[in-house]
């Protein structure tokens, strides 16, 4: 129908008769257009990945020792506090949480430290994880070489073993050598990559026995963390309620976590900044609506003569409308298409290089924001359109003529 | 007895404007039968082109009727207006006013596409622009890249297409050299040969005489 529509001719030809003018007003388009898509993309990309990686530990709870205040979410992401000797869970309440996991699932002590290393020349920090050699072998993955053996043997994180040099054999002297002794221990495996977690953050830890680890710090029968793992999702919930029960009866001693808290506040966090981001991208399509506006009218202004001739000819009210809505359309669906192609591509520039991975790029959530912009671009356009288009079809065809 | 084309009763125009009303037309009757040229003359502000542009149905009067082909126009809204001045008047214009973004040839198959939903098929478009002297070469330039009498023809062979039972003629010589002045009435007197209705306004009293009859308007008034 449309392509043999002398009016749609019309609007093709009077945008390409001003083509300059036109592009510059769909170059706002595409801009709100690349704005809104690319930043939507990439807030549904990071949500999508952490809500990837934590959804692997729904079936996860971690106690801690209860430190007072609302701060558990972030003593537990890492795992790295400090286990001074008042906030530590005991040997005992380590047994306690066992008795009640035991029918449900399992549960593993962790000690953690955040401390200065050294390898050769290169000084840095990182987390040391003392863990029983059994749970080791359960949980962690090692890409390379083997598990630790002896107490002078530790497994690294891919990115800290990348970020040092490390490779099977290298040496590590953990400790600051101003404060006191340092312990020289030799890598025997590096893990594989793990990523963001609650339980354990082993990408950028140095994990070895827990003799290692007493050896060291001191602690003999104390935790800084206890993991639990439920084999049935449908218990998380009484299992988190049945250690809260038992531990915190007189007063609060520890802090039990399950990750649908952490994810639901993460997911909201980036929501609520991607909106917020994205808002302001709205207004760079506002702008372009004004100057749409400004370029309709023009259109309209100085084909008032040509108005008053098709008017005089025998056109309709309605058809003058179209024609003019139509050149809307055409530079807002013209600018919605380029400014798609240009968003897809920045919005993958965007979130390699922000998030690190295009692993979630083309999945529907992230890749709705590309439509989802068009739209919007497009209707804003010819919504702009409007008030010009139906200012023309009410010309009166006798003085629309008289124009010069 | 031939019928009545158009016919106007009683028709006055007045326009309203913040200094005082004007009434550019008094009281005008007048018949107009098939087949007649009649020309139109006056002073300039005497009403002439108010009425032509009441005969073309783009203006309404005040009070009285005008029918057109026997039908009444008072109670036409402004589309059943747009079907009229599309199917039944031809407009040739003192500055030819065809439409600049389409071709010779788009120009004269526009009202055609507008009246029949669809491209001219029958090859009458190609055939009036032949018969107004505009070649097919000629035909696929764009008005401005045509001479004024070149324009004018093609703007006749446009006001042709639909087959119209009036042609309305605003001073169709009015911007043309006399040379060329006197094809283009060559061209008009020759459709009125073959019976066509046509209602000229000028001001020149030698094109007046090819009309079979002058009338002349003074103070919105038939004199």
């Amino acid at each position: 129908m449309i392509g043999n529509d002398i009016i749609f001719a019309l609007s093709v030809r009077s945008v390409r008769l001003h083509f300059l003018r036109s592009v510059l007003a769909a170059l706002g388009i595409v801009i709100g257009v690349v704005a809104i898509a690319s930043i939507g993309m990439m807030g549904a990309n990071m949500t999508l990945s952490v809500t990837e990686q934590l959804s692997d530990m729904a079936n996860k709870l971690t106690v801690t020792p209860y430190r007072g205040g609302g701060g558990g979410m972030m003593g537990g992401f890492g795992g790295g506090g400090g286990s001074s000797d008042d906030d530590a869970i005991t040997e005992k309440e380590f047994k306690t949480i066992q008795r009640i996991v035991t029918k449900y699932g399992t549960a593993y002590t962790v000690r953690s430290e955040s401390d200065k290393i050294e390898v050769g020349s290169d000084e840095g920090r990182a987390t040391i994880y003392g863990l029983d050699t059994e749970t080791m072998r359960e949980i962690l993955t090692v890409e390379s070489g083997e598990y630790p053996k002896s107490t002078t043997s530790v497994v690294v994180g891919p990115t800290l073993a990348e970020r040092l040099d490390l490779k099977i054999g290298s040496k590590i002297k953990i400790g600051d050598p101003d404060k006191g002794s340092t312990t020289t221990v030799r890598v025997v495996g590096i893990l594989e990559e793990r990523g963001m977690s609650m339980d354990l953050s082993t990408d950028m830890a140095i994990i070895g026995s827990d003799k290692l680890f007493v050896g060291i710090y001191g602690g003999e029968g104390e935790y800084d963390q206890v993991n639990v793992v439920v084999s049935d999702l449908n218990n998380i919930e009484m299992v988190k309620t049945a250690i809260e029960n038992e531990l915190n009866r007189k007063e609060d001693t520890v802090t039990v976590q399950d990750s649908s808290r952490m994810m639901e506040s993460i997911t909201s966090t980036v929501s609520t900044m991607t909106t917020f981001v994205m808002a302001i991208a709205g207004i760079s399509l506002l702008v372009a609506a004004v100057s749409i506006f400004n370029v309709m009218m023009m259109s309209v202004n100085e084909r008032v003569r040509e108005i008053g001739i098709l008017r005089s000819i025998g056109t309709q009210r309605a058809e003058i409308l179209r024609m003019f809505i139509y050149e809307a359309a055409i530079i807002g669906i013209v600018g919605a298409i380029i400014g798609a192609i240009v968003s897809i591509v920045i919005g993958y520039v965007i979130v390699v290089g922000m998030i690190g991975s295009a692993e979630y790029f083309f999945a529907p959530g992230s890749i709705v924001y590309v439509p989802m912009a068009m739209t919007v671009g497009a209707g804003i356009c010819i919504a702009t359109g409007i008030y010009p288009a139906w200012r023309a079809s009410n010309l009166d065809p006798i003085e629309a003529l008289q124009n010069e | 007895m031939s019928s009545p084309v158009i016919e106007l009763m009683d028709v006055v125009r007045v326009y309203p404007l913040p200094s005082g009303d004007v009434t550019a037309l008094s009281g005008v009757s007048l018949r107009i039968d098939e087949g007649e040229f009649v020309a139109i003359m006056g002073p300039s502000g005497s009403g002439k082109s108010t009425l032509l542009n009441q005969i073309g149905c783009l203006d309404r009067p005040t009070s009285g009727d005008l029918s057109l082909a026997g039908k009444n126009t008072r109670e036409m809204d402004d589309r059943e207006l747009t079907n009229l001045r599309l199917s039944s008047i031809g407009y040739i214009f003192q500055k030819f006013n065809l439409i600049p973004l389409l071709s010779a040839y788009e120009n004269v198959e526009y009202p055609y596409i507008m009246k029949h939903r669809k491209n001219d098929d029958t090859g009458r478009v190609r055939d009036l622009l032949a018969m107004m002297g505009i070649d097919e070469n000629l035909s696929a330039h764009k008005p401005n890249e045509l001479s004024g009498g070149q324009q004018q023809r093609v703007a006749i062979a446009r006001a042709l297409v639909n087959d119209p039972a009036i042609l309305l003629c605003d001073e169709p010589t009015g911007n043309l050299d006399s040379q060329t002045s006197l094809q283009i009435m060559e061209i008009l007197a020759d459709l009125h040969r073959r019976g066509r209705t046509l209602v000229m306004v000028t001001h020149n009293p030698e094109t007046a005489t090819y009309a079979d009859r002058i009338i002349t308007i003074r103070d919105g008034q038939i004199a």
